[in-house]
């Protein structure tokens, strides 16, 4: 068993208005330290105004062999696009 | 590089058998079209192992490589370029880290990495093997290695593995500021007192050649690159990176008013490139097999720094421990 201290993954708001982005991870032992790891690393220069951390393992996530279906029925609904609809053109703006 | 194949002994990356077909040529139609690899995605075996040992390889030489420019920190001529030199040797750790994280995507642990470095088994780029001797050499590392080790990188930031770009994205926004301090080091002292610029061309001598050896054996001396190149691992061969470095310097050397050593470096108009003299690859290879004084303190430093913090490990998990016990107790 690996003795390396847990994964967390770590997300800067760039800025004040913008989402939390995800950006690496880091190894600590609480979280903490995992912030403050995260500072040291992704944030050197101004990168944020936030920071989150999440262990990796707390994170569930899609599986890629069946993306295919998953998303799938997106793509034939074309119709919940606008470009979809064509309109006359005197309609100027819509 | 700090990417190129430097160990020859490395098995070349051959299907390894058992695996389906179809999937194989799935994921070289995904790879050929330019589409990202991700770690839960299906890849090769082969695929997985030459990235683990060229995304590893690229971690221990920048965390190795904070090494030669550590032992000048204190010496350093002035607060700001003390200053700078710190912030820059802390990127280099920063490089490490992302690297690092990437290749336990794969499914290597960073304990098992750290582990492989510090007990001789896995190799880094050689150029920190060479000592830095004086203030200049400062200067000619940033200026010269940095400069190829972004000849590298640039391209690397279109890699199909998606968590290897990323970091590379990530490491050349920042390489651009080690050059420049490097450059402007050399600068300085070019044109400095005759001492001041006789050092700055000592350094060029001797870091010029080793930074050359940096992007690895020539390209029919390289016996995995056409495989590396067809699975986007690499985007360019050796030899193409290493022309771009010595087409990009040679004027930068110019401007500073320093020779470069090579008497048969000469613009080849026809070409449209500089052609330059032969490599002495036989010095290349006992630098890679650890020969000589360097490597072997470059190793007991940071076998030293990872000891001496291991009761700041140790005291961390303690911590963690104990709070931990602390909110069961609370739950229960
Ligand atoms: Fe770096
Ligand atoms: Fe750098």
């Amino acid at each position: 068993m690996s003795k390396d201290w847990p994964l967390w993954e770590v997300f800067v708001r760039a800025r004040g208005g913008l989402d939390h982005r995800h950006v690496g991870s880091v190894h600590a032992p609480d979280a903490e330290m995992a912030l403050r790891h995260a500072r040291d690393t992704y944030t050197r220069r101004m990168e944020g105004v936030s920071l989150w951390v999440v262990k990796s393992t707390d994170i569930a996530a899609s599986d890629p062999d069946q993306s295919g279906e998953l998303f799938e029925p997106a793509q034939s609904k074309i119709y919940r696009h606008p470009t979809f609809y064509e309109l006359p053109d005197a309609v100027k703006h819509m | 590089m700090y990417t190129t194949e430097l160990d020859k002994t490395a098995t070349a990356p051959t299907p390894i058998g058992g695996e389906d077909p179809a999937l194989i040529a799935a994921f070289e139609a995904r790879v050929a079209a330019d589409e990202f690899i991700e770690p839960k995605d299906w890849m090769p075996e082969a695929y997985r192992r030459t990235l683990t040992r060229q995304i590893s390889q690229h971690a221990h030489s920048e965390i190795v490589g904070m090494l030669p420019e550590g032992n000048w920190l204190t010496r350093a001529p002035s607060l700001k370029r003390k200053a700078i030199l710190l912030a820059k040797i802390q990127d280099e750790g920063g490089h490490g880290l992302y690297l690092y994280c990437a290749a336990e995507t794969l499914g290597t642990s960073r304990e098992q990495m750290i582990d492989a470095l510090h007990s001789g088994r896995a190799k880094y780029s050689t150029i920190f093997n060479y000592p830095t001797l004086n203030w200049a050499d400062i200067g000619a590392i940033g200026w010269l290695v940095d400069g190829a080790a972004i000849m590298n990188q640039v391209p690397l930031q279109r890699t199909s593995y998606g968590p290897y770009a990323r970091a590379m994205v990530r490491v050349c926004k920042e390489e651009s500021f080690h050059q420049r301090q490097g450059f402007d080091i050399m600068l300085a002292m070019a044109n400095g007192s005759p001492a001041q610029k006789a050092m700055a061309q000592d350094a060029l001598n001797r870091w010029w050649w080793p930074s050359l050896m940096m992007f690895g054996p020539s390209d029919d001396n390289s016996p995995n690159t056409a495989q590396s190149i067809r699975w986007r691992i690499k985007r360019e061969t050796n030899d193409e990176l290493r022309q771009k470095f010595v087409d990009a310097t040679v004027p930068q050397a110019e401007l500073l008013g320093l020779t470069i050593p090579d008497p048969a470096l000469k613009w080849n108009e026809e070409r449209g490139h500089y052609d330059f003299g032969e490599i002495e690859w036989d010095e290349f290879y006992a630098v890679v097999r650890g020969e000589g004084p360097t490597a072997k303190e470059r190793m007991k430093a940071r076998r030293a720094a990872w000891n001496d913090g291991a009761w700041v490990r140790a005291a961390a998990d303690a911590h963690e421990a104990k709070r931990a016990a602390r909110s069961a107790a609370a739950a229960a």
